[in-house]
């Protein structure tokens, strides 16, 4: 077949504040065939986007195309005027952002704006583009193909959106599609949908396209062949299959490494709970309202013991972070109550004593705003050692360049500020400012999903060796299964609010689960090719279901329950089931059932 | 682009000095502190300069100027009222035949003092009140600004005609009566930039830390906000100085024999008509005062947005 993208000899340079170019891509050279799928995969900054773009021959302000070729077809891109470039974009290649709520005007119609480029480039009538709308639709999985095209941005789902921006690029038959990140900013249980329908679309139209991610397993399932990249350098490049089965580089090694999260590492330092003894943090039918009637948070009880970390799974919107700020105390629950050691925590910041503070510490999500730029490091270290140790002058020094050490930092950042630290670097100081505390509970919310794979896994290596030093305990908020199994002794799944399922993390590693967290594990993109045609998980929504008028507090999960019980999931409330092998499940169902479900979950919900 | 050549050596992170920089509000941008000269890397552009020039002048001014006037401020120095310039009056003489120049350094101290001190006055309080109320929220919040609102309705020039129609015009008064005029503004500003400042994590770490209110105030926030709070002083001094000129002006602002600008033009109004420099030197003063205070404020806007 033939190449239909050539690219020889790229190079980026971006111009600094001094006005010196900066080379940000380094002569970077690779081809695709008709209806391949390229992968280009590398952490933030290692030039992924920038090669993408440079494809539409286009470079981001500050940045210059300084040299090579890119030929689509047989035209060299980098000699085209703006006036062909315009054409060429939108046209003959087309482009998926990783924010499609971004990409849409909110204020018209879907279908005026899948079809814009059409018209535009004038290749179709308004009709023939509108049929073919609807077609791409309906290739796409969207639900009611014919009349989605009405609604506005906001009446459909950040996962139906990203879908229909997939149609707006390809309504023009583009020879080239570039899809930068299109399914970072969802969830799990939403990518597998939008992967699988961008997989079919490009199977069966044979798009050529060219994939751009971090995530090396969602890249495994989507690509033909893989580039690893790094500081804008191709570091290996090799047919998908060679390249999770033997890669030649070793940093594609250590990013396979990374991505499997050490598991067995950890073992060893689970802590044997003592039967008898007082949870450090006992949490009892908690509830959280916002506003007068918004319940964010129902029923939740749950146990951290010393030293031992308790991770909380859920998918975005389900009240993971609202959880942690009751027991941080930021927001005040309106039923329920949350005891430190036996004692009990008021609900309001005003109510706690300063020793209550100092005991639970909060990390957050991300680490750029939760320091505060105009003070350096040192201030930021030393405030919570004076604020609850007293402590002043040199021993104050001595133990922030401890606390640095303690996070792996050298001594020397102290003086600069948050501003001049890297991503990792934050987050560590971050992690350090609520060991000054001493604290007996850390409160860690999603701490690592703003960062890298390796820096990511870096950071949770540390947490665990300082949990093991400290004796500390965790709750460990995060929306990745695997992170959480890998990681904390005990799993709590969360979903709209209700803690669905909890149990040791042993148990999650084999059925039966709650159909929920079923759901979720079974959309964790796994690192081999065919994973998304095998699973079962996010195969279509199941029909709608009637609710009977007085089914006051029924299953959450009701609407997407692959396995519900019509008559009883829609009219009675769940039990908490005990499962056999210990966990606790808020469903109908019960062991047996769930073994046996598990086999028949495609035939019900695949039709 | 920046943040992406900075990480490009996320792999060693822990060693390495990347500066990933990631785009932060207007206010928040920490690269020149407005309150740490010593820092600027680069000249203000031409109008900030000549800006700068202007103020720095007018301040010496302030100091010196009455130590450096020429003749006696009231004295009867000449014999020709509206007199031209020359090398002895400078900048002429006034319609009793005093020195203008004189009269214009020691009105400087008035017409700049009293501007700054109540401007001053004006900005702490604001930002004050505007700290405490976003901070404490609800009824604290409510309470403070309705009343605010409520003095914002009141327009700036009647009610400082009311103030010196009751009390009468005294230097202290003009202080107190410019403060209380201006204040409403500097709240809502220094409000409205608090409240985003409020909802940054690292004030809710501090709050979650146990805190109290002052500390987060000035510690955690205020200096998150300096910059635009500084900014809008130096239009808020603009203001009021063309609200003291216009009371002197009219008549009730600085009482004679002591004369700041706006009473300088008055005074000699009637030279208007035959283009006296008696008269166009204080109206030169307040608006190359007020432009050099204008000019410099914007290059400090433009150069936080960079
Ligand atoms: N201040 C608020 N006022 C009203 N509703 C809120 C507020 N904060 C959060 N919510 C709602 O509460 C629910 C739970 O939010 P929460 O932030 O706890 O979710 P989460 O599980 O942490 O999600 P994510 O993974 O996206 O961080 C959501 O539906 C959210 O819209
Ligand atoms: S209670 Fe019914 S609807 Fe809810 S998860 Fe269980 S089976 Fe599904
Ligand atoms: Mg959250």
């Amino acid at each position: 077949m033939n190449e239909i993208v050539k690219v020889s000899g790229l190079r980026v340079a971006a111009r600094t504040d001094e006005g010196v170019d900066l080379p940000i891509v380094h002569g970077v050279d690779f081809s695709l065939k008709q209806g391949e799928v390229l992968a280009l995969i590398g952490e933030s900054g290692s030039g992924k986007t920038t090669i993408a773009l440079s494809l539409m021959g286009y470079a981001r302000s500050g940045c210059r195309i300084v040299g090579g070729s890119v030929r689509i077809g047989d035209v060299d891109v980098l000699q085209l005027s703006d006036a062909e470039l315009a054409n060429l974009r939108g046209c003959r290649v087309a482009y998926i952002a990783q924010s499609a709520a971004a990409a849409f005007n909110p204020s018209k119609r879907i279908m005026d704006q899948v079809i814009e480029s059409a018209m535009i480039h004038g290749t179709a009538s308004r009709q023939q583009a509108q049929a073919k709308a609807v077609e791409l639709f309906r290739a796409l999985a969207l639900p009611d193909p014919e009349n989605i095209g009405a609604r506005y941005p906001h009446q459909v789902s950040g996962g139906q959106l990203q879908r229909l921006m997939a149609a707006m690029a390809l309504i023009t038959d583009p020879a080239l599609v570039i899809l930068d990140e299109p399914t970072t900013a969802l969830d799990v249980t939403t990518q597998i949908e939008v992967l699988r329908a961008f997989k079919q679309v490009v199977r069966e139209r044979g798009t050529t396209a060219v994939y751009v991610s971090h995530d090396l397993a969602v890249v495994a399932q989507m690509a033909d062949r893989i580039v690893v990249l790094r500081d804008g350098q191709i570091q290996e490049n090799s047919p998908t299959e060679q390249l999770l089965a033997a890669p030649a580089h070793p940093y594609t090694r250590r990013l396979l490494a990374a991505m499997k999260p050490a598991a067995a590492s950890r073992a060893s330092a689970r802590v044997e709970p003592v039967e008898q003894e007082k949870p450090l943090l006992e949490v009892r039918d908690l509830e959280v309202c916002y506003g007068k009637q918004v319940k964010v948070l129902h029923g939740i009880d749950l146990q951290v013991r010393r030293g031992t970390t308790v991770g909380v799974i859920g998918e975005s919107g389900s009240g993971k972070t609202t959880l942690a700020r009751a027991v941080a105390g930021m927001v005040a629950p309106s039923a329920g109550r949350i005891l430190l050691d036996g004692q009990p925590l008021s609900g309001t910041l005003a109510g706690r004593t300063r020793e209550q503070f100092r005991r639970v510490q909060y990390v957050f999500q991300n680490a750029d705003t939760a320091l505060n730029p105009k003070h350096s490091i040192e201030d930021i270290l030393a405030r919570p050692l004076r604020f609850y140790h007293g402590m002043k002058g040199k021993r104050q020094r001595e133990r922030v360049a401890e606390l640095l050490d303690l996070v792996q930092l050298p001594a020397s950042i102290a003086q600069r500020r948050p501003g001049e630290l890297s991503g990792g670097q934050k987050q560590r100081i971050n992690l350090a400012r609520a060991l000054a505390a001493e604290p007996d509970l850390i409160l860690c919310d999603e701490v690592t999903s703003a960062l890298d794979t390796v820096v990511g896994a870096a950071i949770l290596k540390l947490m665990a060796d300082l949990r093991r030093e400290l004796n500390v305990s965790y709750l460990f908020i995060s929306h990745d299964i695997n992170t959480v199994r890998a990681i904390c002794d005990e799993v709590v799944v969360m979903y709209s609010g209700a803690k669905v399922e909890q149990g040791e993390r042993s148990t999650f590693r084999a059925p039966p689960y709650h159909p929920y967290t079923n759901l979720l594990i079974d959309s964790v993109p796994e690192m081999h090719q065919g994973w998304l045609e095998e699973t079962q998980a996010g195969r279509g929504v199941p029909p709608r279901i009637g609710v009977s008028a007085n089914a006051e507090g029924i299953c959450p999960f009701l609407a997407r329950c692959p396995v519900r019980i019509d008559g009883k999931c829609n009219t009675t409330p769940p039990p908490r089931v005990r499962l056999d092998k210990g966990n606790e499940i808020l469903c109908h169902h019960r062991d047996i059932e769930l073994l046996q479900l598990e086999e028949s979950v495609p035939v019900a919900a695949a039709g | 682009m920046k943040s992406n050549i900075n990480q490009s050596g996320s792999q060693n992170m822990a060693t390495s000095g990347g500066s990933g920089q990631v785009a932060e509000n207007e206010w928040l941008d920490n690269s020149v502190p407005v309150t740490a000269p010593t820092k600027h890397r680069r000249l203000p552009n031409p109008g900030g300069f000549l800006g700068f020039i202007l103020v720095f002048f007018w301040l010496v001014m302030a100091v010196i100027g009455p130590m450096i006037a020429p003749h006696d401020v009231n004295g009867l120095v000449s014999d020709s009222f509206f007199g031209p310039i020359s090398s002895q009056y400078p900048l002429g003489t006034d319609y009793l035949g005093r020195d203008i120049l004189s009269r214009l350094l020691h009105g400087a101290p008035y017409t700049i003092g009293i501007a700054l001190l109540a401007t001053s006055l004006a900005c702490m309080s604001g930002v004050v009140l505007g700290l405490v109320a976003a901070a404490s929220g609800g009824w604290i919040d409510a309470l403070i600004s309705r009343v605010q609102d409520a003095m914002i309705a009141i327009p700036n020039k009647i009610f400082a005609l009311i103030m010196v129609a009751s009390f009468g015009s005294s230097v202290p008064l003009l202080i107190v009566m410019a403060a209380i005029a201006y204040m409403p503004g500097c709240y809502r500003i220094a409000r409205a930039l608090a409240v985003n400042v409020m909802t940054m994590d690292y004030v809710l770490a501090a709050r979650t830390r146990g805190e109290g209110l002052a500390y987060i105030i000035f510690i955690e926030v205020l200096p998150n906000m300096l910059r635009p709070v500084l900014t809008d002083f130096g239009l808020r001094f603009v203001y009021v100085v063309l609200l003291l000129s216009a009371m002197s002006f009219l008549g009730l602002g600085v009482q004679p024999p002591d004369a700041d600008w706006g009473s300088l033009v008055r005074e000699n109004i009637q030279g208007l008509g035959i283009g006296a420099p008696a008269v166009l030197a204080p109206a030169v003063a307040i608006a190359t005062l007020t432009m050099g205070v204008n000019l410099l404020i914007d290059s400090l806007g433009g150069r936080a947005k960079r």
